[in-house]
């Protein structure tokens, strides 16, 4: 199966990977998928106190898909507030990629890891 | 070097120049392209003749009397008429076979078929070194077992079953054998003259010989009769029918032949680059090799790094051409089956590649390949938060996974 341009360049040269400090209260962490499924991605925001998100990090065990997936969102991501960040679909990210429909399950994981994320920031934040 | 390195050899070879040149032999009108079958005159003669000489090429590597040679179009077809040409000739005896659970998909769909026409079939587990036990096998056999199918090598793990020991067990309980033995011409010596197999299936292009052409040995003392499955002209004694195809017979004949002169020194080569592979890659943390390491063809090494998906590692490895047990690259999307009957968890099977060596490999392209492959898994560990957790110490096992 060939690989669509923007997956390679993805693969090659993902963005924005590495960790963020996860007992930070500025910080959420999503951790979906399984290995024995064959992906884990692992996805971290950094949130201000505007509620806008400044930074964001991935590491993805999976196939290029799912890094390129991955990759992808941590960009998307970037600079938008949570509820905007929230709506982002599986769809959009499997239409950027061009992902065949044996790999649509790949967007799938990144929009719950996202989802996981900010419900991880959430639920540490003081209820007022 | 020429890239991408070719090390897909068990999925298949190319044809070897000296094969080619003998099968272009057998199409134009100068050369001998009549109808084997033809009678009547002297192009059918000449044909017949070549058919004949590749029949006893096959024969000699396998130590088969020529007449026990029935062409066919593979490996596949050679199991289909094998097993079902078995189970419906010898129904009234009995209709039960025995196989196992990491035999190729041509001998498991045909089980399942046969399943579908009322016969019953015992998939027998595996060591984890991927050979079946002697005692389980004989107890699995009923006496209503008729056919007992048992792969000669692996297509997957390259392991070499004991097909001699298994052979005995079937013919003391008077189960037809059948042997599939698509991997192993050239890389196993093979004497059928010797060995208590019934049924024995061949394939032309894992041996250096085109696609599309392949034999079954049928035993003739005892005999085995089967029922045909391709009924028409009566070729091939009535077992299967269909204009034998000259050039390709011809191609499977020279093949078998320059692999009875040449597999002793050619298998040594092969195995000290294997080696040289292996002893490349085994002091990495987490690698794993899949099956047994001794009782295993040279040219295979099927290897798990753990933490890396093997879809994404093949990606990375750009420069040569492996095939791999990861779910990601088969359509079901589910990991091999051949590794997860050997026990072995799920992920790994994912993290698996298998590299397949053959005639053509070179040490220069075995050292590329290890200088890539090992940069390459290092570079997906630092993308992979499995690696981050094992470098933590966590055990995954004792992680609450969410599943998708």
């Amino acid at each position: 199966m060939a690989y669509s341009d923007k997956v390679i360049d993805h693969y090659e040269n993902p963005r924005n990977v590495g960790v963020l400090d996860k007992t930070a209260t500025d910080v959420g962490t999503g951790m979906v998928g399984a290995p024995a499924c064959g992906d884990v991605m692992r996805l971290q925001i950094q949130v201000g106190d505007d509620g806008v998100i400044k930074d964001a990090k991935f590491k993805t065990y999976g196939c290029g898909s799912a890094i390129a997936s991955s990759s992808l969102l941590t960009e998307w991501v970037k600079g938008k507030t949570l509820d905007e960040a929230r709506q982002i679909k599986n769809s959009a990210i499997a239409e950027e990629l061009a992902l065949p429909p044996v790999k649509v399950h790949c967007s799938v994981l990144a929009e719950d890891a996202i989802k996981a994320a900010i419900s991880d920031y959430q639920a540490k934040q003081p209820v007022d | 070097m020429k890239f991408p390195i070719y090390l897909d050899y068990s999925a298949t070879t190319p044809v070897d120049p000296r094969v080619a040149e003998k099968m272009c032999d057998c199409l134009t009108l100068e050369g001998t392209f009549g109808n084997p079958a033809s009678r009547s005159h002297a192009f059918g003669w000449s044909a017949e003749k070549l058919v004949d000489e590749a029949r006893a090429n096959v024969a000699a590597l396998i130590g088969a009397d020529p007449k026990e040679i029935v062409w066919t179009s593979g490996a596949t077809e050679s199991d289909n008429l094998a097993i079902k040409g078995a189970a419906h000739f010898y129904q009234k005896q009995g209709k039960h076979i025995v196989t196992l659970k990491t035999e190729h998909k041509a001998v498991l769909d045909t089980c399942r078929q046969l399943e579908r026409e009322g016969f019953e079939v015992t998939y027998l587990d595996v060591l984890p070194n991927g050979l079946v036990d002697r005692d389980v096998f004989e107890a699995a056999i009923r006496p209503d077992t008729v056919v007992a199918s048992v792969m000669h090598v692996n297509n997957e793990i390259g392991v070499i079953q004991d097909i001699a020991a298994l052979g005995r067990i079937c013919r003391e309980r008077k189960v037809i054998f059948h042997v599939d033995a698509a991997q192993s011409p050239g890389k196993v010596p093979i004497n059928l003259a010797e060995l208590p197999v019934d049924l024995m299936s061949f394939s032309a292009h894992k041996i250096y010989g085109p696609k599309g052409i392949g034999a079954l040995y049928v035993q003739r003392k005892p005999r085995v009769r089967l029922e045909a499955q391709m009924h028409g002209g009566g070729h091939e004694r009535g077992l299967r029918s269909g204009t034998l195809p000259t050039h390709q017979i011809v191609g499977m004949g020279e093949a078998f032949r320059i692999a009875s002169e040449e597999m002793a020194a050619e298998n040594e080569r092969i195995l000290m680059l294997r080696n040289r592979l292996y002893d490349g890659l085994r002091d990495m943390e987490e690698v794993y090799v899949n099956g047994d390491l001794e009782h295993r063809i040279a040219g295979n090494l099927n290897i798990s790094f753990n933490f890396v998906e093997g879809e994404s590692l093949m990606m990375a490895l750009k420069d040569m051409a492996v095939s791999s047990g990861s779910a990601c690259t088969s359509a079901s999307l589910e990991p091999s089956y051949v590794l997860r009957a050997l026990g072995r968890p799920d992920e790994l099977a994912h993290s698996s590649l298998r590299f397949t060596l053959g005639r053509f490999t070179t040490e220069e392209e075995i050292d590329h390949v290890l200088s890539q492959v090992r940069g390459q898994v290092e570079r997906l560990r630092e993308l992979s938060p499995l690696w981050d957790m094992y470098k933590e110490g966590i055990d995954l096992n004792s992680v609450e996974w969410v599943a998708h």
